[in-house]
C-alpha cells in the first residue's frame, strides 16, 4: 500500500523513537539529526554546499553576531555535513547546556503564571477518587463520613453478598471557591465469602477498567483530554481488621496485587479495639510484613523542602490507626465528633486517641495532588506501557532496533486483512455448498413431482379409457334398447292395427257368427 | 449475513453513573488546600514559553522581546554585517533561556525568523515557519506516542506568534494577511503595530480600526480568538480586548532615560522621550499584561489543546492510510461494526 507522503514530503511518521538516552551534547546535535528522531530538513535554495547549522552551537555563541562570523569561518567539516542531505539543515530544540540564565532586570510579571494556572483548574474542577477496601463493617462508610464532614448517602452492606462488588459514588463538594468531584468506591462483600481466592478479581478490574478507558480517550484521534472526567483511582485506603496480632493472608494477597495499580494507603481500623502498647507492637509487625512482602504502600513525597519535613513526621506513624465518627458528643464546652462508652469518650480528632487527624493531613491537605501526580504518572503509564506492549506494539524488537510503531501497526494490520479475507473465503466457500446441496435437494424435489405428474396422468388416462369403454357399452345398450323399443312400437302399432281389424272382425264375426279367420 | 459482523467490543466497566450530591460542609476539611499543592508543583517543575516573533527586518522584533522580557534576549539584527548575503529564505533561529522570578522558573525560547518578507519575491514566505510549527507538534506527538514515555515531555511548540505590522497608517499588506490567514489556524497569533511611534493618536486608531476590519473581512481569527471563549466572563473580558485595544501599537527599548525623577525605559527624540510604559504613550505595557501577566497559560492551553490535537488528529487521520475508526489501535481490536473493512474487494 502506497505510503502517503506526510506533511513534510518526507519520510513518513515514525510513532515511535528510541528513547531513554538523554538529549545529545551540543555536538553531536550539529552533525546528525537528534537520534533516532525524524527532523524535517527546511529547504534552502542557495545556499550551496556550505550548510548551515542552525544551531546554536554553545552557550556562548547564541548571540547572532558572533555565531555567523564563526560560522562562516568554519569549513563543513566541523558541520558534519552529510552529503545527500545538503538541502536538511537540522533545526531542533535547544538542548539543556545551552540556556542561557538571564537576570531580569525589572519586574516581568509571569510569576503570575502559577495563579493563572491554578485559577484555570479551579473554574474546572478538581477530581479525586477514593477507593475503600475493607471487610463489611469494618467502618469504611463511618470514616468517609467523618473526613469530610459530611453525611454520604449510604446502607450499610449486608454479610450475604456472594462476592465482591464495587460500588461508586460521586459526590461534589465545594469549600471557598474550589470544587471538588469525589468518588468514592466501596468494596462491598469483600471478605465475607467462605471462599476468598477471587476476591481481589473485582478490584483489580475496576482500576484496570479506569486506566482502560482513559487510555481510548486518550487514543483517540478526536480527543477532549481536558475536560474529560477522570475516574482513576487516585487513593486506596486499605482497612486493617484490628485483630492486634498481624495482617491477614487475603490482605496480603490483596495489597500485593493492588500496589503496582494504585497508591495504597493502610489504615488500622477501629482503632479504639487496641490498647495503646499493643497498638505500636501491631503497627510495627504489620509495617514489617509488608516490607517482608514486598508490597509497596504510598510513600509520601520527601523531595520538596516544604512538605517533606511533616510528610516525613507522619511517615513513621503508618499505618494510621483511625477511628470514625459522625456523632457529636460534648467535651468540656464544645461538640466534638467522638464516641461515647461507659468507660470514657474516644475523640476523633485528638492526635493522641488517634491518628485521624494524621490522615486527614496527609491524604487531603497535604498530598492530594501528589497523590494524583503519582497515579497519572506512575500506575497509569505502567498501566499503559503493559497494554500496548501486550497489543505488540514494541520500542525496540529483539534485535534493539528501534521498531517503528508503524511497521508493527501496518503488519498487524495486514494480518488482520489477510485474517479477514480468510475468514471471507471460508464463509463464501459454504454459501456456495450450501447452495450446492439446496440445488441437489431441490432438483430430487423436481424429479419427483415429475414422476408423481406422470403416474398421476396415466391413471388418468387408463380412468379416461374405461370410462369411455363403459360409455360406449352403455350407448350400446341405449342404442340397442332404442332399437328394440323401435321394435316393439312397431310390433305394438302392427299388433293394434291387426287387433282393431280382429276387433272389426271380432264385431263382424259378432255379427256374423260363422266367419272366424283367426 | 449475520456473522460477519463482530461482537462490540466490551466496553471496559465503568461505574454507573454517579449520582452527584451537593453536600453541605459542616466544618473544614482543607480541600482547598490542592490550590497551594497544586502551586507548589508548578513552581517546582517550571514552565516552558515558546514565543515566535515574524516580521519585516527592522521593525524592531528583537527589540521588543528584549523589552518584554526585560533582558538581553535576542540580539539585534542591527549588528549583523549587513554585508553579509541576506538569507535568500527565511530562517528559523531558536534561542533559549532560562529566566526566573519570584520562585518561578520559566525556560523562555524566543524563536526569530530573520528573512521573512526581506526579498523581492515573497511567494510562500510562510512556509518554513509553518513548517517549523509543525515539527514541533510532530515531536511532541511523537514523545506522547510512544510506549515508555517522558515523565514530563519537553515542550517546544510555539504558543504564541507576534506578527509586526508595518506601520504604513494605510491598511495591511497581502504579504501580511497572506500570512495570517494561512498560520492563524496552527498557532495563536498576536498581530502587533510596529515602531508605532510614528503615528499620531488619530492616525493610530483610524489605522488599528482599519486593521481590525480587515482581519474581519478576511476571516482571521488571531488570539483570542472567538470561538474559543468559555464563559461569559472570558467572552466580555476578551471582546473587549479584541474589539479595542487589538492590534497592540507598541514601541520597543531597552534604553532608560530619567523622567520626571524616575528612570524608565524610553527612546529619546528631538521632541521628547516616549516612554514604553506609558499608557498614554504607547500600548507596550497592555501588550505585556496580555501575553504574560494574564493570558501566558490560556496561550499555553490553547495551543495544547486546540491547536496540537487539531494537527494530531489530521496526522493520526492521514498516517498511512489509517482506519477511520479510533486511534491507533482501531485496526488493531475489533473495528466498530459501521467501519467498513477496506480489504475486502
Amino acid at each position: 500500500m502506497a505510503r502517503p507522503a506526510n506533511l513534510f514530503g518526507t519520510r513518513p511518521l515514525v510513532l515511535c523513537r528510541v528513547r531513554r538516552e538523554p538529549d545529545p551534547p551540543p555536538a553531536e546535535a550539529l552533525g546528525s539529526t537528534p537520534a533516532g528522531g525524524h527532523v524535517a530538513p527546511i529547504k534552502r535554495e542557495g545556499v550551496g554546499a556550505r550548510s548551515r547549522c542552525r544551531w546554536p552551537r554553545a552557550k556562548a555563541e547564541c548571540e547572532c553576531s558572533v555565531a555567523l562570523t564563526e560560522r562562516r569561518g568554519s569549513p563543513a567539516g566541523v558541520c558534519g555535513e552529510r552529503p545527500g542531505a545538503a538541502m536538511a539543515v537540522a533545526v531542533g530544540r535547544p538542548s539543556n547546556e545551552e540556556l542561557r540564565n538571564l537576570s531580569l532586570s525589572g519586574h516581568v510579571g509571569f510569576d503570575s503564571l502559577p495563579d493563572q494556572l491554578v485559577n484555570k483548574s479551579t473554574s474546572q474542577g478538581f477530581c479525586f477518587n477514593i477507593l475503600c477496601v475493607g471487610e463489611t463493617g469494618i467502618g469504611k462508610s463511618t470514616l468517609m463520613d467523618t473526613l469530610f464532614n459530611t453525611k454520604f448517602e449510604s446502607d450499610p452492606a449486608t454479610h450475604n453478598e456472594p462476592g465482591v462488588r464495587l460500588k461508586a459514588r460521586s459526590y461534589e463538594l465545594q469549600e471557598s471557591n474550589v470544587r471538588l468531584k469525589l468518588t468514592i468506591v466501596d468494596t462491598v462483600g469483600f471478605g465475607d465469602q467462605i471462599n476468598k481466592d477471587d476476591s481481589y478479581k473485582p478490584i483489580v478490574e475496576y482500576i484496570d477498567a479506569q486506566f482502560e478507558a482513559y487510555l481510548q480517550e486518550e487514543l483517540k484521534i478526536k480527543r477532549s483530554l481536558f475536560n474529560y472526567h477522570d475516574t482513576r483511582i487516585h487513593a486506596c485506603l486499605y482497612f486493617i481488621a484490628p485483630t492486634g496480632h498481624s495482617l491477614k493472608s487475603l490482605d496480603l494477597v490483596t495489597m500485593k496485587k493492588l500496589d503496582s495499580k494504585v497508591n495504597i494507603i493502610p489504615i488500622i481500623a477501629k482503632a479504639d479495639t487496641i490498647a495503646k502498647n499493643e497498638l505500636h507492637k501491631f503497627k510495627s509487625k504489620i509495617m514489617s510484613e509488608l516490607v517482608s512482602n514486598g508490597v509497596q504502600i504510598y510513600q509520601f513525597p520527601t523531595d520538596e523542602e516544604t512538605v517533606a519535613e511533616i510528610n516525613a513526621t507522619m511517615s513513621v506513624h503508618l499505618p494510621f490507626a483511625v477511628v470514625g465518627s459522625t456523632e457529636e458528643v460534648k467535651i468540656g464546652n464544645k461538640m466534638a465528633k467522638a464516641r461515647q462508652y461507659p468507660w470514657g469518650v474516644v475523640q476523633v480528632e485528638n492526635e493522641s486517641h488517634c491518628d485521624f487527624v494524621k490522615l486527614r493531613e496527609m491524604l487531603i491537605r497535604v498530598n492530594m495532588e501528589d497523590l494524583r501526580e503519582q497515579t497519572h504518572a506512575r500506575h497509569y503509564e505502567l498501566y499503559r506501557r503493559c497494554k500496548l506492549e501486550e497489543m505488540g506494539f514494541k520500542d525496540t524488537d529483539p534485535d534493539s532496533k528501534p521498531f517503528s510503531l508503524q511497521e508493527t501497526y501496518e503488519a498487524k494490520r495486514n494480518e488482520f486483512l489477510g485474517e479477514l479475507q480468510k475468514k471471507e473465503e471460508e464463509m463464501r466457500q459454504m454459501f456456495v455448498m450450501r447452495v450446492k446441496e439446496k440445488e441437489a435437494e431441490l432438483k430430487e424435489a423436481e424429479k419427483e413431482l415429475h414422476e408423481k405428474f406422470d403416474l398421476l396422468k396415466r391413471t388418468h388416462q387408463e380412468e379416461k379409457k374405461k370410462v369411455e369403454d363403459k360409455k360406449k357399452e352403455l350407448e350400446e345398450e341405449v342404442n340397442n334398447f332404442q332399437k328394440k323399443k323401435a321394435a316393439a312400437q312397431l310390433l305394438q302399432s302392427q299388433a293394434q292395427q291387426s287387433g282393431a281389424q280382429q276387433t272389426k272382425k271380432d264385431k263382424d264375426k259378432k255379427n256374423s257368427p260363422w266367419l272366424c279367420t283367426e | 449475513m449475520s456473522e460477519l459482523v463482530p461482537e462490540p467490543r466490551p466496553k471496559p466497566a465503568v461505574p454507573m453513573k454517579p449520582v452527584s450530591i451537593n453536600s453541605n460542609l459542616l466544618g473544614y476539611i482543607g480541600i482547598d488546600t490542592i490550590i497551594e499543592q497544586m502551586r507548589k508543583k508548578t513552581m517546582k517543575t517550571g514552565f516552558d514559553f515558546n514565543i515566535m516573533v515574524v516580521g519585516q527586518s527592522g521593525l524592531g522584533k528583537s527589540t521588543l522581546v528584549n523589552t518584554l522580557f526585560k533582558s538581553q534576549v535576542s540580539r539585534k539584527a542591527s549588528s549583523w554585517n549587513r554585508e553579509e548575503k541576506i538569507p535568500k529564505t527565511v530562517e528559523i533561529k531558536a534561542i533559549g533561556h532560562v529566566i526566573e522570578e519570584g520562585g518561578v522558573k520559566m525556560k523562555l525560547t524566543v524563536i526569530d525568523t530573520p528573512g521573512f518578507g526581506d526579498q523581492i519575491n515573497n511567494e510562500n514566505c510562510w512556509e518554513p515557519i509553518e513548517k517549523y510549527i509543525n515539527e514541533q507538534y510532530e515531536k511532541f506527538l511523537k514523545e506522547e506516542v510512544n510506549i515508555a514515555r517522558k515523565k514530563r515531555i519537553p515542550d517546544t511548540r510555539v504558543h504564541c506568534c507576534l506578527y509586526f505590522i508595518s506601520p504604513t497608517g494605510h491598511s495591511l499588506r497581502p504579504l501580511d494577511l497572506e500570512f495570517m490567514k494561512h498560520l492563524s489556524k496552527v498557532v495563536n497569533i498576536i498581530p502587533v503595530i510596529a515602531k508605532a511611534d510614528t503615528m499620531t493618536l488619530e492616525e493610530k486608531s483610524e489605522f488599528k480600526q482599519r486593521v481590525r476590519k480587515e482581519l474581519e473581512v478576511n476571516g482571521i481569527e488571531f488570539y483570542p480568538q472567538k470561538e474559543f471563549d468559555e464563559d461569559l466572563e472570558d467572552k466580555t473580558e476578551n471582546d473587549k480586548i479584541r474589539q479595542e485595544s487589538m492590534p497592540f501599537a507598541v514601541v520597543g527599548s531597552d534604553k532608560e532615560y530619567q523622567v520626571n525623577g524616575k528612570r524608565v525605559l524610553g527612546r529619546k527624540t528631538p521632541w521628547g522621550i516616549i516612554e514604553v510604559e506609558n499608557l498614554n504613550h504607547c500600548e507596550f505595557a497592555l501588550l505585556r499584561d496580555f501575553v504574560i501577566r494574564t493570558h501566558l497559560q490560556d496561550l499555553k492551553e490553547v495551543t495544547h489543546n486546540i491547536h496540537y490535537e487539531t494537527y494530531r488528529a489530521k496526522r493520526l487521520n492521514d498516517n498511512g492510510g489509517l482506519p477511520p475508526g479510533e486511534g491507533l489501535l482501531g485496526s488493531v481490536l475489533p473495528p466498530v461494526p459501521a467501519t467498513p473493512c477496506p480489504s475486502a474487494e
